[in-house]
C-alpha cells in the first residue's frame, strides 16, 4: 500500500527537510526548469492564448454558478446513454459505492487509470481492506505504488525521482507485484518505459474492472473525456467490462464546444505538447466497443464548501494542469511531499484547505506556504488568483469568521498559534495611525544603533540565520526631511 | 502638479538613502516633492499576512494623509501594488460583508494617481534619461509585485540603460522571485533563505558590482544574503542609481 | 435524504449569494491560427505529425494498396487487424493474415496480432491529430491500442481540419472518438518526452490524394 499524508507536520517544518535534501533539490529543479520552458514555448505558439484562457475562466465560473443544474443534466445524459450515475457526498460514500460495485462484478483486482479524485479519497486503501487489488498503470503512479510511497505532483506523481531512483524501484518491486524488471535494466527512460510496458500488459489483459476519473465531462451530450499520454488510460477504459469513473462535480463544462477550449490550453499547460498522444471521449456505453457496463460517481468531499466562498470557489475552476507547480519557486525548493496532500504546490495549498478544512496543521500552515510571487496566477490557464485566495485563506487561519463545512454553516475560531503575530500586528496598527508614536519608535531604533546585534536569538533566527540584519540608519528620513526640509537647507 | 513622496515605512525607518535619492532625482527633473509627514504604512503586511481588518484603518489613513495630492509616488514596486491592486479590492469585500461602498469611495481616489517611481519618471514625467552617472556593473532584479501586479515591463531597464558609466548585465532567471515575501521570509525561513541563496548565486554569476531592485524590501532579504554569503556584490535600490550624477556619484 | 439529494442541496445553498447578472462566455479566441491554403495545411499536419514521432507517408490513392503492402511488409508483420469496412482494395497486395475485428476476440488474441490499418475520422493540422470515431472503416476502439503498429490513412484534403474548434464540430459526440498524436509517450521520468510505451509504439500515418 502506498504511504498516506495522515498526519503531515507543518508546511516549514516538511520543507526544512527536503530543501536540506540536495538529491531532491537537484530532481525537481531539473524536472521543473525542463518544463517551464517548454511551457512557455508551447503557449507562445498560439497568438490568442489571452483570449482562450479567458473562455476558460468564464466557462469555469458559469458551470459553477448553475452547477446544480448541469450535474441533473449529466445524470439525464448519461443514464440516457446507458450509463448508471451514483453521487457520493464524501470520500467514505464514494469508496464505499466503488467497492460495492468492483465485489457485484464477482472481481478482485482492478486497473486503474491516473486520477486524483481517486487518491484524494484513498480509494486503493479503501479497496485494499476489502480484498481488492488496485493497480496503478500510469508509469508514475506505478512507481510512487511499487516504491511504497506518496505522490508529490499532479501530472507527474513520481517528479521526486531520477532515471536512477526509479530503476532501482523497478528492479526490487516489480517481481513483488508480477512480472519482474527485465535483467541488466538500466536507467535509460526508453528502458524504464519499456519495462512498465512488459510489467503492466498482463494486467491489461485481464483486467475485467477499470477505475478512471476524467478530465472533463460534457453536460448537454453525457460524454466524459481522459487526457493522457501513455495508452494505459486507453487500455483500461475500452478492455475491461466494466468501467467505474469517479469524479468531481466541478469536472462538468456545459457544451461539447467547450473543450475546444480546455483540449488547446490543457496539453500545452501541461506537458507542454501542442496536444497530449491520446485523448479519450466516451458517451454511456456503445453496443460492442468497450465496457458494457458503465457507472459514473459524482464526487462532493468538500466542493460545496468551497463553492460556497465567493472567493475561494475560483479554486474549483482547476483543470489540474499543473502549470502552477512547475512554476513555483517555494514548490521546487519544498517538493509536492512538504504539502501534505494528493495536491501539492499553489494550486493545492489552495485546494486542500478548503476541501478538508483548515483545522489541522498542515492545513492552516498551506495559505503561508508561497511568497505571493504571482507566478501561479500568470500561467495558469483558467485564470485562478491563487494569491488572492491564499491571503483570504490566511484570514481565515488568523481571523475565523464565517465558512461551510460539510455543507453545514459554521463560524470559526482563529486558529491557535498566532496570538503574538496578532498582538504584533495590532500595535503595528496602532502605531502606524499614529505617526507621533511611528517616530518616536524609529528614533529610538536609531539612537541605539550601536547595540544592535547582527543576528538575532530565539524566534528571530528565522531572518538572521541566513541573513544579516539591516543596519539601522543615524537618523529616519523623517528627520532628516524635518531638519533640512527636504534637503532645501543643503545639509545631507 | 502637487506630487508625494510615499515612502514606505521600511524605507523611512532603515533606507533613508533611498528617500533622499528620489527626492534628488525628482528636485533634479524639476518636481517638487512634498513628503507629507503624517504618513505610515500603507498596510500590506498585514493585509498579506491574513489581518486584512487591522490593514483597513491604514488604508483609510493612507487615503487621507495624500488626498490633496495630484500624484503619488512611492520606490517600492510592492506598496505602490498594496494601494493600486488590493485597495479596491478591500473595498470589494468590505462590500460583500455588508458594510457598504464607505471604504471603497474613500479609498478610491488614491488608487488612480498612486505611481511607483519607475512609472511615474517614464509614463507621467516621460523620460528615460534622467541625466544619471553610475560607473559600475549592475544586475537588475525585477522584484514580483513590480512585474506581475504593476507590470512594470521594461520601465526599470530602460531607465537603467540610459545611465551613463553603467554597463547592464543580464541576470539569469530574473523573473524568478528572491524569496523575501514578506512574513513568508520568517514564517517559511527555510524555502525562503534558499530562494534568496539562488538569486545571490544567479547575481553573482553575472560579475557584477551591484545587484538592483525597486524595492529595498526583496533588497534587504537579498543584502542580508550577500553579507552572508561573502559575496562581495551589494544591493543598491534604482532611485540611488538613478538619483547619482558626475557631481555626486552615489557608491 | 439521498446522496443526490444532500450534494445537490449543497450546491444550492452554496450559490444562494450569486448576484443574477453574470458575464458572458466570450469566444473571440481564433477558429484557426493563420491563415493556409489547403496544401499548406496538410503540409503542417504532416510536418506536426512527424515531429511528434509518427512516420508520415504520401501517396496517391492508386498507389496506397501497394504503400500499404510495403509497410507491412518492412515491420514484418505476419498478421494485420482489420476494421469491418476498410476498403478491400486497401489491402489487396498483402500477404499477413487478416484478422477481422469481431466483438468476440481477446484481448489476448489481440496481443498477438501485429499491426492495424484504419481509416480515420478527421485530422488536425495544428495539433498533429487523428480522431478515429469508431466508424466501419476504423474499427472497435481496442483494435488501434493493443497492436504495436498502427497504419493510419488520411483521405487528404478532404479528412484534414486546421484546429481543434474545427475537428470537434466534425465529430459526433455519441460516438466513442481516440484523439492519437504520435505513438504513445510518456513524461513521467524527469518530466522529458520518452516515446513508447503501452499503445502502439510506431504510428505511421499515409496521407491518400484523390
Amino acid at each position: 500500500m502506498s504511504g498516506t499524508f495522515v498526519g503531515m507536520p507543518a508546511f516549514p517544518e516538511a520543507a526544512r527537510t527536503a530543501v536540506r535534501n540536495p538529491t531532491l533539490r537537484g530532481n525537481l529543479r531539473h524536472a521543473t526548469h525542463t518544463i517551464r520552458d517548454k511551457r512557455a514555448r508551447a503557449v507562445a505558439e498560439l497568438d490568442d492564448w489571452a483570449a482562450l484562457r479567458e473562455a476558460g475562466r468564464r466557462i469555469k465560473d458559469h458551470t459553477l454558478r448553475h452547477l446544480d443544474r448541469y450535474l441533473v443534466q449529466v445524470e439525464e445524459a448519461v443514464t440516457a446513454a446507458g450509463g448508471t450515475v451514483h453521487w457520493a457526498a464524501d470520500a467514505e460514500e464514494a469508496n464505499a459505492i466503488v467497492a460495492r460495485l468492483v465485489k457485484e462484478t464477482g472481481e478482485r483486482e482492478v486497473v486503474k487509470v491516473k486520477s486524483m479524485a481517486t487518491q484524494e479519497i484513498g480509494l486503493n486503501e479503501a479497496l485494499e481492506a476489502e480484498g481488492i487489488h488496485a493497480y496503478e498503470t500510469d508509469l508514475a503512479e506505478l512507481i510512487v505504488q511499487l516504491g511504497k510511497d506518496r505522490p508529490s505532483h499532479i501530472l507527474v506523481p513520481a517528479i521526486h525521482r531520477n532515471r536512477g531512483e526509479i530503476r532501482d524501484i523497478f528492479r526490487s518491486e516489480m517481481g513483488e507485484w508480477g512480472r519482474p524488471a527485465p535483467e541488466g535494466l538500466t536507467d535509460a527512460p526508453a528502458e524504464l518505459a519499456e519495462a512498465a510496458r512488459l510489467h503492466l500488459r498482463e494486467k491489461f489483459l485481464r483486467a475485467k474492472v477499470g477505475i478512471s476519473g476524467a478530465n472533463f465531462v460534457v453536460a448537454e451530450t453525457g460524454t466524459l473525456v481522459v487526457v493522457e499520454s501513455e495508452g494505459n488510460g486507453r487500455m483500461c477504459l475500452t478492455l475491461p467490462e466494466t468501467l467505474i469513473s469517479v469524479v468531481g462535480i466541478e469536472k462538468v463544462v456545459p457544451r461539447w464546444q467547450d473543450l475546444e477550449v480546455f483540449l488547446q490550453t490543457l496539453p500545452r499547460s501541461s506537458t507542454a505538447e501542442r496536444m497530449n498522444p491520446y485523448t479519450s471521449m466516451w458517451t454511456g456505453t456503445t453496443d460492442e466497443d468497450g465496457p458494457g457496463t458503465f457507472h459514473l460517481v459524482l464526487l462532493d468531499n468538500g466542493r460545496t464548501d468551497a463553492l460556497a466562498d465567493e472567493v475561494g470557489r475560483q479554486a474549483l475552476r482547476c483543470i489540474r494542469c499543473s502549470a502552477c507547480l512547475n512554476v513555483c519557486p517555494v514548490y521546487e525548493r519544498a517538493g509536492g511531499h512538504a504539502y501534505g496532500s494528493v495536491y501539492p504546490g499553489p494550486i493545492g495549498a489552495i485546494l486542500s484547505p478548503q476541501l478538508r478544512g483548515t483545522g489541522s496543521e498542515i492545513d492552516a500552515s498551506l495559505p503561508y506556504a508561497s511568497s505571493l510571487c504571482g507566478a501561479c496566477y500568470e500561467v495558469c490557464p483558467v485564470a485562478i488568483d491563487i494569491p488572492e485566495v491564499l491571503v483570504h485563506l490566511r484570514e481565515r487561519v488568523v481571523q475565523g469568521g464565517p465558512a461551510v463545512r460539510r455543507g453545514n454553516r459554521v463560524v470559526l475560531r482563529p486558529a491557535k498559534g498566532h496570538a503574538a503575530e496578532r498582538a504584533a500586528m495590532r500595535a503595528a496598527q496602532w502605531a502606524f495611525t499614529h505617526p507621533g508614536a511611528l517616530r518616536a519608535g524609529q528614533r529610538l531604533a536609531s539612537r541605539t544603533r550601536r547595540f544592535h546585534p547582527r543576528t538575532l536569538p530565539g524566534p528571530g533566527r528565522a531572518w538572521s540565520g541566513t541573513r544579516d540584519l539591516p543596519e539601522v540608519p543615524a537618523e529616519p528620513f523623517r528627520d532628516w526631511w524635518q531638519r533640512t526640509r527636504g534637503g532645501k537647507d543643503g545639509a545631507e | 502638479m502637487r506630487v508625494a513622496l510615499f515612502l514606505t515605512c521600511v524605507n523611512d525607518t532603515l533606507y533613508p538613502d533611498t528617500g533622499r535619492a528620489v527626492v534628488k532625482l525628482l528636485t533634479r527633473l524639476g518636481v517638487e516633492v512634498d513628503f507629507p509627514s503624517g504618513q505610515t504604512c500603507c498596510g500590506q503586511a498585514h493585509y498579506n499576512t491574513g489581518y486584512r481588518h487591522e490593514a483597513e484603518p491604514l488604508a483609510r489613513h493612507f487615503a487621507e494623509v495624500f488626498a490633496e495630492y495630484d500624484a503619488v509616488v512611492t520606490p517600492s514596486g510592492s506598496c505602490g501594488a498594496m494601494v493600486r491592486e488590493l485597495y479596491p479590492r478591500m473595498g470589494e469585500r468590505a462590500r460583500a460583508e455588508g458594510r457598504g461602498d464607505t471604504l471603497t469611495a474613500m479609498l478610491a481616489p488614491v488608487v488612480p494617481k498612486t505611481y511607483e517611481l519607475t512609472e511615474f519618471l517614464v509614463d507621467v514625467l516621460g523620460v528615460t534619461d534622467v541625466g544619471a552617472y553610475y560607473p559600475h556593473t549592475v544586475t537588475y532584479h525585477p522584484t514580483c509585485h513590480g512585474l506581475r501586479s504593476l507590470g512594470l515591463g521594461d520601465r526599470p531597464r530602460r531607465l537603467l540603460e540610459a545611465v551613463k558609466g553603467l554597463e547592464l548585465l543580464e541576470l539569469p532567471g530574473a523573473e524568478e522571485c528572491c524569496g523575501f515575501g514578506g512574513t513568508f521570509a520568517v514564517k517559511n525561513a527555510d524555502v525562503s533563505a534558499a530562494m534568496g541563496a539562488d538569486k545571490v548565486r544567479n547575481a553573482e554569476s553575472t560579475g557584477a558590482e551591484v545587484l538592483c531592485a525597486a524595492d529595498n524590501s526583496c533588497l534587504m532579504h537579498l543584502g542580508g544574503t550577500m553579507a552572508r554569503l561573502r559575496t562581495g556584490m551589494r544591493p543598491v535600490h534604482i532611485a540611488e542609481i538613478l538619483a547619482s550624477t558626475e557631481e555626486a556619484v552615489t557608491v | 435524504m439521498s446522496s443526490r439529494e444532500r450534494v445537490l442541496g449543497r450546491v444550492r445553498r452554496a450559490l444562494a449569494d450569486v448576484p443574477p447578472d453574470e458575464e458572458p462566455i466570450a469566444r473571440d479566441y481564433l477558429r484557426e491560427h493563420g491563415r493556409r491554403s489547403t496544401e499548406e495545411t496538410v503540409e503542417l499536419l504532416a510536418e506536426n505529425l512527424a515531429d511528434y514521432r509518427a512516420i508520415v507517408h504520401r501517396c496517391t490513392d492508386g498507389q496506397l494498396p501497394e504503400l500499404l503492402m510495403r509497410l507491412l511488409a518492412a515491420h514484418g508483420s505476419g498478421s494485420v487487424v482489420v476494421p469491418p469496412e476498410l476498403p478491400a482494395y486497401w489491402l489487396e497486395g498483402v500477404d499477413a493474415t487478416r484478422v477481422q475485428d469481431r466483438a468476440a476476440i481477446t484481448p489476448r488474441e489481440l496481443d498477438r496480432v501485429d499491426s492495424v490499418v484504419t481509416g480515420c475520422a478527421v485530422a488536425v493540422a495544428e495539433t498533429g491529430t487523428i480522431v478515429l470515431d469508431g466508424s466501419p472503416d476504423q474499427g472497435r476502439r481496442r483494435i488501434t491500442l493493443v497492436p504495436d503498429h498502427h497504419v493510419c490513412v488520411v483521405r487528404v484534403p478532404d479528412q484534414v481540419v486546421s484546429s481543434v474548434p474545427q475537428a470537434l464540430a466534425r465529430l459526433d459526440p455519441t460516438r466513442p472518438s481516440t484523439w492519437i498524436s504520435g505513438p504513445s509517450a510518456t513524461s513521467d521520468i524527469e518530466l522529458d518526452r520518452v516515446e513508447g510505451v503501452h499503445g502502439p509504439r510506431t504510428l505511421e500515418v499515409v496521407l491518400v490524394e484523390g
